[in-house]
């Protein structure tokens, strides 16, 4: 291993310079990719810091009032004379999303369960795809559905339910009027947030790790011992997940709230009585006709509404990220 | 082939059952339907619902049972198994419910001058063969066109600063679009309704801009799912081949996903165009066929479904749902594309 030694030496090439620096174009290139990227935040803290100022006046007049009271009085346009708030309203929104919740729960898990575990992969394909389309049915068309057909039926099941049930006081009713309740507000809902739920479920079931699902038929156990044992317990973070975000969804949802739901400012835990609460429906039935300091409130109460929003979909979009890193 | 190639089977999926036998599946459902159509006649289920539901508790029990000819497991899996498919199948009627009352309500309206004429002389109230809807029509096109020119863009950059640039904000960035896709549609109309209604009246544009804060998340997060989609090899060899990152992103990655963007901005359009609550707050309604989109209210199908719900007469209700039927047809076209366009890049 000497020969090299006896060669003459060649010249050796200096080393080539490497530019790590990006040209200017490049550097120009990405600022602008940058600032682009930042419109959702830009957007974002427009339209929180926009409702603050123009809602201001109404928090300095009424404090912690607005959204612990709710009455909701214009007399003459002046502050004096008026009364601001949105306590049965936000109420109203929360108790129609979780009913919506609760209606769409089992149907979100058994949906899930049978598009990854039940059918075959093409009919399954087709399913899904009809599912994302079925996310995007406008709420005006659920709206209109929900209170030219199913409202007449749901009533009647709010009247037996009642009937039956009327004992629990959530089920009790003042005078029989079974129309336009949260309950009805909240079967719709449960229809609107169903898509959506149950593509994130089912994102995060499909990633159930196989070899655990082969283990639990080694053992013996049946297709749904294996689901049970390994699938939904794996599952559960996602199944919050999908739920909060469709949660999400339902507090913000208007049109096919104003349309099936009878606003009264009033808190009721009457979920069959035909009275109950919506920020977001509230916003879109006043705003025709207010006055300049009403207008002010309800851009107060849509601050109230995107924060809350934003704080649920915070949540829910932290959950589901967890439960998907969980897996990679 | 030699000895030495070794066959890796193809990982089994065990739920997927090989065997059951058609006569397994049929049985239980055909004697589930007699002992409910038995139900139906002799107790209080009367109607088509009370016929689903006696069904669904006829069809669980008589799956249990079969199943517990076997063993205990067996009954439990099938019980279990029953619910899951009536639980998905009672999800699927209500859609069946939607979609059948749009078309056979909203078929009614529907004749040649439908799309031709707009309401400036048919009052809500009027026979259905006058007036049209041709300016909510309109309306909802150049709003969504406008809406796309501002969002498509945005979210594209957006996506491609998570996947090419990978600068440190990523994950602040798509936190931002995240909580962008949760913002409530009448949020964002109240803010564009503050912002510019409030100055320069209710407009067209004042529409199109509500309707891009709602369009930016879908198209975004669509996007991203796309790009990452590019194998990262092709990126390789573009800066291997002394192309900037400015050329690599512009004239390598976004042509090579371009039918996959395609497919984003679409389904970006096709979620915001039956948004109505925004509407009712930035562009409002206008009667009229124009083609204006500043200084003046603009038609919409939504807001002319709504305004036409709102009147409350029985022709005013067909109308409004005519205009939900055309709703619908425009959304399943945007979809249906955006999945031809979509589909053809995996082959």
């Amino acid at each position: 291993m000497t020969i090299a030694l006896e060669t003459t030496p060649t010249a050796v090439p200096e080393k080539r310079k490497i530019v790590d620096r990006r040209s200017i174009g490049d550097r120009i290139f990405r600022k602008g990719v940058t600032a682009g990227a930042m419109t959702a935040f830009v957007v974002l803290s427009m339209i929180a810091a926009l409702l603050f100022f123009r809602g201001f006046q109404i928090f300095r007049a009424f404090g912690l009032e607005f959204i612990t009271t709710s009455r909701w009085e214009d007399v003459d346009g002046t502050v004096q004379n008026a009364q601001f708030g949105v306590a049965a309203m936000l109420l109203g929104s929360i108790i129609v999303a979780v009913i919506a919740m609760v209606v769409a729960f089992p149907f979100v898990v058994s949906s899930a369960l049978f598009l990854e575990f039940y059918v075959p992969g093409k009919i399954k394909a087709v399913l899904v795809a009809v599912l994302d389309l079925m996310a995007a049915i406008p709420s005006i068309i659920y709206g209109l559905w929900g209170y030219l057909v199913l409202m007449p039926l749901a009533s009647g099941w709010a009247a037996s339910i009642n009937k039956y049930l009327g004992w629990i006081p959530i089920f009790n009713v003042d005078f029989d009027n079974f129309e336009a309740s949260p309950f009805v507000s909240g079967l719709v809902l449960a229809l609107m947030i169903l898509p959506i739920a149950m593509s994130v479920t089912r994102e995060v079931y499909s990633r159930a790790p196989l070899d655990q699902i082969q283990a639990a038929y080694a053992l013996g156990g049946s297709r749904w011992g294996a689901i049970r044992a390994v699938v939904i317990p794996f599952g559960r973070s996602g199944l919050v997940g999908g739920m909060l975000l469709g949660m999400g969804r339902a507090l913000g949802e208007t049109v096919a709230v104003l349309l099936t739901l009878n606003l009264v400012f009033e808190v009721k835990f009457q979920i069959l009585a035909s009275a109950g609460g919506s920020v977001a429906s509230l916003i879109a039935s006043r705003f025709g006709e207010a006055s300049p300091l009403e207008l002010k409130a309800l851009m107060a109460a849509g601050l109230v509404l995107f924060l809350l929003t934003l704080v649920v979909n915070f949540g829910a979009s932290t959950i589901v990220n967890r439960a998907e890193r969980r897996v990679k | 082939m030699s000895s030495n190639d070794v066959v890796i089977p193809e990982r089994q999926k065990p739920w997927i059952n090989r065997t059951a036998s058609v006569r397994e599946m049929v049985a239980p459902v055909v004697i589930a339907a007699v002992l409910a159509g038995v139900l139906n006649l002799v107790t209080g289920l009367a109607g088509l619902l009370g016929y689903y539901l006696s069904f669904v508790i006829c069809y669980v029990i008589v799956a249990a049972v079969f199943g517990l000819r076997h063993d205990k497991v067996k009954g439990v899996d099938k019980l279990a198994s029953a619910a899951i498919v009536l639980g998905f199948a009672t999800a699927f009627i209500p859609w069946v419910s939607i979609l059948l009352t749009v078309i056979r309500r909203g078929w009614p309206t529907i004749y040649g001058g439908y799309f031709t004429t707009d309401m400036r002389v048919t009052a809500a109230d009027d026979d259905l063969g006058m007036g049209g809807l041709s300016h909510a029509l309109v309306g909802t096109v150049l709003m969504l066109l406008v809406a796309s020119v501002i969002s498509i863009p945005l979210g594209v950059l957006t996506a491609a600063y998570i996947t090419e640039i990978r600068g440190r904000l990523a994950g602040f960035v798509r936190i931002m679009i995240q909580s962008m896709s949760g913002v409530p549609s009448i949020v964002a109309g109240l803010f564009i309704f503050a912002t510019v209604v409030s100055r320069y009246k209710f407009s067209g544009i004042a529409g199109a801009l509500a309707l891009s804060i709602l369009m930016l998340p879908t198209i975004a997060r669509t996007a991203e799912e796309v790009l990452k989609l590019v194998p990262e090899e092709i990126r390789s060899a573009s800066y291997a081949l002394g192309a900037s990152q400015m050329a690599t992103t512009f004239r390598i990655i976004l042509p090579a996903a371009r039918s996959g963007l395609v497919t984003a901005s679409m389904l970006g359009v096709a979620r915001v165009a039956g948004e109505t609550a925004p509407l009712i707050l930035t562009s409002f309604y206008s009667a009229i066929f124009s083609l204006k989109m500043f200084g003046e209210p603009i038609g919409s199908l939504p807001m002319y479904t709504y305004q036409n719900f709102g009147v409350g007469t029985d022709t005013a209700l067909t109308r409004a749902w005519g205009g939900a039927l055309v709703l619908m047809v425009l959304i399943l076209i945007l979809f249906t594309t955006a999945r031809l366009v979509g589909g053809r890049t995996k082959k």
